[in-house]
């Protein structure tokens, strides 16, 4: 079938999608002055959320303020239109405080379309994009020059940003069903995929999955554990104070599967796609289906199933924790052999979903392909999982795109500096083959990496790019300066061991002191916090709950955030050894073979980048560095 | 996590482990002077040299004195000290050279001393690669230093995994798999707190820990006592039963051309012999004693040639000169393939009916057929014939001997520097776990939350994979994956 083609306006950037990668990286790009169009295949569905319905949780809360830190609208958003909100990990450090925000998942769309479609130099357009256009370039690479639409319109541009999600060849399954659909029916794209095969790229096929929604109603919510959010609650912005947002609060439910429900499993296991073997994608080993857990856990009797509301507009349930894939009458007896589900009915039911992805290790920190300039892409077209995840690389392609349109070097955050470094670095270095999903544990200086001082991390950053206002800057230094003059009064200020301080200090259950001590001193004493210390601290001005928390948490763990600074030193000095673009690594002979492939294949920015790739020993570093010494000597 | 770090003061023996008995301690880095300052004792009396003291002697100057134990106080040995100051020497670093005359054993002390002093192990290579980096020497390509990097690397690996074997792998395979456990079961809770929890966990880390320190610290003492066994040629005695290889044994260990020891093997349930002969030190690896009592035999003799045989530096393969060569014979040869070997022909003293001749055609015809690289290079003929020799009447020892110490000093065999490295560096790495795991014991003490635990797991947790050559990669993932069920 051929189209007539026909000519469209040029702009800046094109960027295919408007999830919440898309959405991030086409602000970024028209706010930074690039003039952007948008495409999506429904303009009722900006900033869907079709999966859980919530933004957050343990790091993904990390990268969501991040992201505020950096200038981007997530965090904007869900402090607008959250319904419930927790710090969780409240009882281990503050390294691994992580929040995470019920959304109201019409208001989160509504209230993001209304940014996006006020956002000046903005155009959003209701279409399937079909083709990447590009030109050949004499040193083999090629030059981004456009994107061609379904019905033929060509809209030429200087950079595109691929943020596809799932829809590219979507296919839905559950059970003996399969549908040729998006998720939650809505069309998919099926003609860029090839396209971008033709660019020589290399397409992965993934999985994911997504429970079921339960009419509220059939719900027996007096058999299941109610759970409230946080009062006061934190925001995600750094913009907002919590009283400004704060709301009522509507609460989640707790309840569990039992041996019934897994019997009922296991006598349909074979009706699964997952297990039929009519999933090939590579589904995710950390959010596995109902059906995966039962199968790999045997010896558990019960799982939890959280009960999530989808907004305050309907009566729509989540069943977190019931992600599945098997036929849908087998999905209606499961949950009703679940407690206060037993007249459960099912208004959406689970289904597995296929899509088609890019291999990110094609992609540079910067988030820009290798092998075609200007083409950029992020969220799940590379490979990860996650509104927060795709949000945060859609931010760093919209602000890197810019920048190349700029003639400004790219913005890469390193693994020092955040969540987003760790993101990206692990997408773009090793080869994932499953959706990738942020976890703590994936970052090796998280002590570093708090989400308390992500402001502090990133602020500096997003205000040199141009994403943050000059009003928010100046109250960051203030901030920032505030930190550093009151961890100095402490250190400084010494107490005399006079009666009247042991006295008190014997009265707060904590050791007396014997000679002079600094208030610094005795703050890092695990029991003594920065208020119980006000009574021996008559000359405190009176500071910011979040000043205050800046400066307990140096106090309190700076022995450990001091060797996690050290490390950071040595990381930075393999980060700072640059890998010259066309370094031929067939070429040096001592390289193992595996690790000369890997590196020919990869091509990594910096020897710190080549040291992660896996199959590449230390042995090999200590080559390479020898083989840089030369080439630098030699030049 | 790549270990590679810059700037740092290192140290080596500098040399191979020769028969001369001379070792010399490198020392290279801005801390070199600081480092050799806290060790070294000047002969004239003063005690306690400081850094400036040393910093204050003019470059390329030798000083007489003594190597002290930063320790105990107690001195090690004699020694000869160079100064060299940056740039002027190998490195382009400050540079301290340490002669020393007691022998391996005491240059290996010296050399702990130094790095008890604040200087870390050299990697293999690492003074050549810092010489390159630092412009020092120019060689027309890096190709070959980056060559003797991968060589001394390969070698290295090499020798670790032969040095470790057995229970010692098993025990820190164990002890390493229960600190993976530890790390991934905190992080699974704290990525996935809804499902998670911390109950208990306290009390089976505090156990845990402390069986770890105690393991690891066995271990350290058993590398202490252990450490003689490694300091000489690790010869194999192979061949079928009733070849002779006791009599050899016996031969070799005779009162009057050799000095005995009886070392009970630490690293293995086996006895061995350490024979001193011309100045070199043999360690006689006994697998004469096996005897034909069944028809496994042959399998077991073939077998413990194998695994002796991987440990060999030297393998000696006795042939029963008065009987036909069979299967046996070959299939023994087969897996000494690639290790110096020297064949012996034994009971000269009855009736030949293998002669050197039909020997040789069989081996010829044998190592045809391995593909191993360097077996070729290896045998040549002239230095590998086989000696004749009557274990009975001592007939051709002489002409081993000799045959012995050529090979050594053509540096065809060789008890190499890596392999005196190879060792120390595990104790190093075991002295680092364990202090990691004391830093996570106070850790857990000061009542600090579960997430800063893992800050020390984890560096004990590399440090014992880089005993068993292995690297972290996604171990962690992995296991929080297959080990525990997460929600979501």
């Amino acid at each position: 079938m051929n189209v007539p083609e026909y000519l469209c306006e040029s702009y800046d950037v094109a960027v295919i999608g408007a999830g919440h990668a898309g959405c991030e990286a086409a602000l970024a790009c028209a706010r930074l002055g690039c003039e952007t169009i948008v495409f999506m295949v429904s303009a009722d569905t900006i900033a869907l959320m079709p999966c859980n319905p919530n933004i957050g949780g343990t790091s993904k809360g990390h990268l969501v303020r991040e992201l505020d830190a950096l200038g981007g609208e997530m965090g904007r958003n869900i402090d607008k239109t959250y319904i419930q909100s927790r710090m969780l990990n409240v009882s281990k450090g503050p390294a691994v405080h992580s929040l995470r925000a019920q959304a109201d998942k019409q208001r989160y769309t509504a209230s993001m379309r209304k940014v996006m479609e006020n956002q000046d130099h903005l155009t959003l357009k209701q279409a399937e994009v079909a083709e990447l256009l590009w030109e050949g370039l004499p040193d083999g690479t090629k030059q981004v020059t456009g994107v061609k639409i379904a019905s033929g319109g060509i809209f030429p541009c200087k950079a595109v940003i691929l943020c596809s999600g799932v829809y590219l060849n979507a296919r839905c399954i559950f059970g003996e069903v399969s549908q040729f659909t998006g998720p939650n029916g809505l069309p998919r794209a099926t003609m860029l995929t090839d396209s971008l095969v033709r660019a020589g790229l290399e397409v992965m096929r993934f999985k994911t999955g997504t429970p079921a929604r339960i009419d509220g109603r059939t719900i027996d919510y007096s058999a299941m554990t109610e759970q409230f959010g946080d009062d006061p609650i934190v925001p995600f912005s750094f913009e907002n104070r919590p009283e400004d947002i704060a709301r009522e609060q509507v609460p989640c439910y707790l309840t569990y599967t039992n041996e019934n429900t897994h019997e009922i499993i296991r006598e349909n296991i074979d009706r699964s796609p997952l297990f039929s073997g009519d999933i090939k994608g590579t589904g995710p080993r950390y959010c596995p289906s109902i059906e995966d857990k039962v199968v790999r856990f045997p010896d558990k009797d019960r799982h939890q199933v959280f009960i999530e509301p989808e907004g305050e507009y309907t009566n729509e349930m989540y069943l977190s924790g019931l992600s599945s894939s098997l036929p849908e009458e087998v999905q209606i007896r499961m949950y009703r052999s679940i407690r206060g589900l037993e007249n459960a009915k099912i208004v959406r039911n689970a289904y597995a979903i296929e899509y088609d992805c890019l291999n990110a290790t094609q992609l540079k920190a910067s988030l820009e392909c290798k092998s075609i300039h200007g083409f950029f892409s992020a969220g799940q077209a590379n490979g990860s999982s996650g509104y927060e995840e795709a949000a945060a690389q859609g931010l760093i392609a919209g602000i890197n795109a810019a920048r190349l349109l700029q003639g400004k070097e790219p913005v890469v955050i390193d693994r020092s500096q955040g969540y987003i470094g760790v993101l990206i670095d692990d997408l773009v270095t090793k080869e994932t083959r499953e959706p990738y999903r942020m976890m703590t544990s994936r970052a090796e200086y998280r002590l570093l990496l708090r989400q308390d001082n992500a402001d502090l991390r990133l602020t500096e950053i997003g205000h040199e790019v141009g994403l943050i206002s000059e009003e928010r800057y100046q109250k960051f230094l203030r901030k920032k300066q505030n930190i550093a003059e009151e961890l100095q009064r402490l250190n400084e200020t010494v107490l005399g061991a006079s009666e009247k301080v042991c006295e008190y200090l014997n009265s707060i259950g904590t050791a007396i002191i014997h000679t002079g001590t600094s208030l610094g001193e005795l703050l890092r004493r695990p029991e003594m916090t920065y208020d119980m210390l006000g009574p021996l601290d008559p000359d405190r001005k009176p500071l910011d709950a979040d000043v205050i928390e800046q400066v307990e948490i140096e106090i309190k763990y700076e022995g450990y955030i001091e060797r996690q600074r050290l490390q950071v030193e040595h990381f930075k000095k393999l980060e700072r050894r640059v890998l010259p673009a066309d370094l031929d690594y067939t070429a040096i002979p001592s390289l193992r073979l595996e690790a000369r492939q890997k590196l020919q294949q990869l091509r990594p920015a910096n020897v710190g980048q080549a040291s992660r790739i896996s199959g590449v020993s230390p042995a090999d570093i200590s080559v390479l560095l020898v083989w840089l010494a030369n080439v630098s000597r030699e030049t | 996590m790549s270990r590679i770090t810059e700037n740092e003061t290192i140290a080596a023996i500098a040399t191979a482990l020769s028969p001369s008995g001379i070792g010399i301690v490198r020392i290279s880095g801005p801390e070199a002077f600081a480092v050799a300052g806290r060790v070294f004792c000047a002969a004239r009396g003063e005690t306690g040299q400081s850094e400036c003291h040393i910093a204050q002697y003019n470059s390329h100057t030798v000083h007489y004195g003594y190597i002290v134990d930063p320790k105990t106080g107690r001195t090690i040995d004699e020694v000869l000290m160079l100064v060299l100051k940056a740039p002027h020497t190998y490195t382009r670093e400050d540079t301290i050279e340490i002669d020393c005359h007691g022998g391996v054993l005491v240059t290996k002390r010296v050399l702990e001393a130094v790095l008890e002093a604040g200087a870390r192990l050299a990697e293999p290579g690492e003074f050549t690669k810092r010489a390159y980096l630092n412009g020092r020497i120019d060689l027309s390509q890096a190709e070959a230093v980056a060559g003797i990097i991968s060589a001394k690397n390969d070698l290295a690996l090499r020798n670790s995994v032969r040095q470790l074997r057995g229970r010692e792998r098993e025990e820190i395979s164990q002890i390493r798999g229960e600190i993976l456990r530890e790390i991934a079961q905190i992080e699974a809770t704290l990525d996935d707190p809804e499902h998670l929890t911390f109950d208990g966990f306290d009390e089976v880390m505090t156990r845990q820990t402390e069986g770890q320190i105690r393991r690891i610290r066995k271990l350290i003492d058993t590398a202490e006592d252990g450490r003689r066994i490694r300091e000489g040629i690790r010869t194999v005695i192979v061949g079928r039963p009733n070849a002779g290889k006791s009599s050899l044994l016996n031969a070799l260990l005779g009162e009057d051309r050799a000095i005995v020891t009886e070392i009970p093997g630490t690293t293995r349930d086996t006895l061995m012999e350490e024979v001193r002969m011309r100045g070199i030190t043999l360690l006689l690896v006994d697998t004469a004693g096996i005897r034909a009592t069944e028809d496994t035999v042959e399998r077991i003799g073939v077998e413990r040639a194998r695994t002796a045989a991987s440990e060999a530096d030297l393998i000696l393969w006795v042939i029963d000169g008065s009987e036909p060569l069979n299967e046996d014979d070959k299939a023994i040869l087969a897996v000494c393939a690639g290790k110096p070997l020297i064949a012996l022909l034994n009971k000269s003293d009855l009736p030949v009916v293998t002669d050197a001749e039909t020997l040789q055609s069989m081996m010829a015809e044998c190592f045809g057929k391995q593909s191993q690289e360097d077996t070729n290079d290896r045998i040549d003929e002239n230095m590998f014939a086989p000696i004749t020799i009557s274990a009975k009447t001592n007939e051709g020892l002489e002409q081993l001997e000799e045959r012995i110490t050529s090979l050594f000093f053509a540096e065809r065999i060789a008890a190499d520097e890596e392999c005196v490295i190879t060792s120390e560096r595990h104790r190093q790495a075991l002295l680092e776990a364990e202090t990691s795991l004391k830093k996570v014991r106070e850790t857990m003490a000061a009542g600090m939350p579960e997430d800063f635990y893992t800050i020390d797991l984890t560096a004990a947790y590399e440090t014992l994979g880089t005993i068993l050559g292995e690297q972290p990669d996604e171990d962690v993932i992995n296991m929080i994956f297959s080990e525990f069920c997460l929600g979501k």
